[in-house]
Formats: structure tokens, C-alpha cells, sequence
């Protein structure tokens, strides 16, 4: 039961780091899950952050693999709900709300001041997955290559994900 | 997002195509991700709380039951060879996937150095300084605001 409350206290509380996007919570939910908890490993993590790329809906949903795991059913059901639970009542109430603001100044100036806060954690986050995903030269050459073909052409990102992990399995499988 | 564009302003005509851009940036600078933020909003202007319930079930519902699935056979032959090799060649593209989001919203986002200063100073709090998210968030995403504050000249230009 403790493991199951520890579960619905990190995710609320990760879900309000998710400024611009979940990447942005994902440093903090290296140190809460694997560090603190010790639910899964870092590698564990990663992977299922990864999977999670061809879930269809929003690319955090890893963080039910993870509820399933420390509490079963239960836990997947309650991690959700608190991942999901009080930023959408918040987006509901501003949804609300919106109009009224529409006049006040600084409304321009919050939208403007945290994009660049929320695309520097969005690339924190990528850091800080890089060091457990990018190994040596051949990991290295197919996060190269995916960044290069997404600039480059209008391709399904699943497709890129599918690809590397096809990839993945022909360098890498021990002989 | 294309998708949901698609989907919401051409086909559906829910929302017009100002609305969405609009949409888009209050689900930015909001915690929560962009499209369960943006599932709330269209919910809500469609059919108020109920709409916002139905459209964050649909959004999440699908990738959840998909998820919990992954998990458990992941925790039954993540071990194996094939997975672990697999899983290496996914992640790395998953880097890749995210980088070029970076790259994308820096280009349609980011005005001027000062934007450019923040980004970096985000960055290296969290990776060189080791602070926490949170702490982050607040101290850079304050300094960023006030950087951006109203100023006078723009409110004289709305004047009608």
C-alpha cells in the first residue's frame, strides 16, 4: 500500500514539471524512480521511455509500464490518474479562465519567457537520456541519422523508431 | 499535431484554425503534455466537463492499455538477446526523435540570444549544476518572464 502511495506522490508531482512537454520531468523522474525508489534501473527506463514512442496518444504513457510494475493493476491505474489527474483539472480551469486573460499583459510575456525554459529542459531531458541510450559509435550514428531524416523529410517518427530498433538487433546481437 | 490539426479544424471543423494556434500555445505554457492539454481545452469549448473528461479517456485510454502490456512482456524477456539488442537501437533513435523536436521548436519559438541565453542556462542548471527541475523551472522560467515583460511602446500600439 506504501508502494502504491510513494507511486501517486511522484507522479503528481512529476506531472507538474511537464512544462512544454513530459521530456521536460524526465531528469527528475531518473532521481525519483530509479534512484530514490528503485523501481527500475536507469537502462529499464530508458527503454520503456523509448517503446513508449510508438504508443499511440501522448509519448509518456511509459509511465503506466512503470505504475504496473511497483503496484500491479492497481498501481498502473492510480500512476495514470495521477500523472493526468491535476494537469488537466489546472488545463481545465485556465481553459476557463482564458478569455478573461486575454487583456492582461502578461500573459504574452509568460508564453514568451517560458519557451525557451521548456525547450532547455526538453534538451536536459535528452541529455540526460543520452547517457544511458548513447553507448558508442553505432548508437551515436542512429541518433545522428533519425535527427538528420526528421529535419530533412516528413516521415512517421514510429517508423524511425521501429527502424532502429531493427537496426539495433542486426549490430548488436551477440554472435 | 499536424494529425490533430487535421483531424480537429479540417475535418471535424471543431475548432477554427486561430482557435487551434491559439489552443496550442496556452497547452505549451502549461504543466501537462501538449495534447492531453490540448484533448482538455477542445473537450471543454465542445461540451464543458464532460467533454474534457471524454477527450483525455480517448487520448489516454489506447496508449495506456498498449503501455501496460509493453511492460509486462518486458519485464518477462527484456533479458532475452533479441529484446536487449532491439531496445538499444530503439533508444537511440528515440535521442535522435527528441533532438529534432528541440531543433524544431527552437526554430519556430526562439527570438533573439536572450531566448538562446535562457535555453542554455536551463540546460546547464539541470545537467552541469545538478538542480532540481523544479528549481530550475522556477528560477530561469522567473528571470525569462520578467526578461519579456509588457513594455509600454507595445501597449501604445494596440491602441486603437
Amino acid at each position: 500500500m506504501n508502494q502504491i502511495l510513494d507511486l501517486v506522490r511522484v507522479f503528481a508531482f512529476l506531472s507538474l514539471l511537464t512544462v512544454g512537454g513530459g521530456m521536460a520531468a524526465f531528469p527528475e523522474m531518473k532521481i525519483l524512480t530509479v534512484d530514490v525508489h528503485k523501481w527500475l534501473t536507469f537502462p529499464q527506463l530508458i527503454h520503456l521511455y523509448s517503446v513508449g514512442q510508438l504508443a499511440p496518444g501522448p509519448n509518456m504513457m511509459m509511465i503506466v509500464s512503470i505504475g504496473e510494475w511497483a503496484g500491479g493493476f492497481l498501481g498502473a491505474v492510480l500512476t495514470l490518474l495521477a500523472f493526468f489527474g491535476p494537469t488537466a483539472v489546472l488545463a481545465f480551469v485556465v481553459a476557463r479562465l482564458w478569455k478573461r486573460l486575454e487583456k492582461w499583459p502578461w500573459r504574452r510575456s509568460i508564453q514568451q519567457g517560458l519557451a525557451p525554459v521548456s525547450i532547455g529542459l526538453l534538451l536536459a531531458g535528452c541529455f540526460t537520456m543520452a547517457r544511458g541510450a548513447i553507448t558508442g559509435l553505432e548508437t551515436a550514428t542512429i541518433a545522428v541519422g533519425v535527427l538528420l531524416i526528421l529535419l530533412q523529410y516528413k516521415v512517421n517518427p514510429a517508423l524511425l523508431v521501429v527502424g532502429g530498433g531493427i537496426i539495433g538487433i542486426l549490430s548488436f546481437l551477440p554472435k | 499535431m499536424p494529425y490533430l490539426r487535421d483531424r480537429l479544424v479540417t475535418k471535424r471543423q471543431w475548432v477554427e484554425d486561430k482557435e487551434f494556434v491559439e489552443m496550442l500555445s496556452i497547452s505549451q505554457s502549461l504543466p501537462g503534455l501538449n495534447a492531453t492539454n490540448m484533448a482538455i481545452l477542445v473537450g471543454e469549448k465542445l461540451s464543458g466537463a464532460l467533454g474534457s473528461l471524454a477527450a483525455i479517456l480517448g487520448m489516454c485510454l489506447p496508449g495506456a492499455a498498449f503501455m501496460a502490456m509493453v511492460g509486462i512482456f518486458y519485464r518477462q524477456h527484456g533479458d532475452h538477446p533479441w529484446t536487449s539488442a532491439g531496445l538499444k537501437g530503439v533508444a537511440a533513435a528515440a535521442v535522435g526523435l527528441i533532438l529534432s523536436t528541440v531543433v524544431q521548436l527552437s526554430k519556430k519559438s526562439l527570438a533573439g540570444r536572450w531566448d538562446f541565453v535562457f535555453m542554455a542556462l536551463t540546460v546547464i542548471a539541470v545537467n552541469r549544476l545538478h538542480q532540481s527541475v523544479p528549481r530550475t523551472l522556477v528560477g530561469v522560467g522567473i528571470v525569462a518572464i520578467l526578461f519579456h515583460h509588457p513594455r509600454r511602446t507595445e501597449k501604445e500600439d494596440t491602441r486603437p
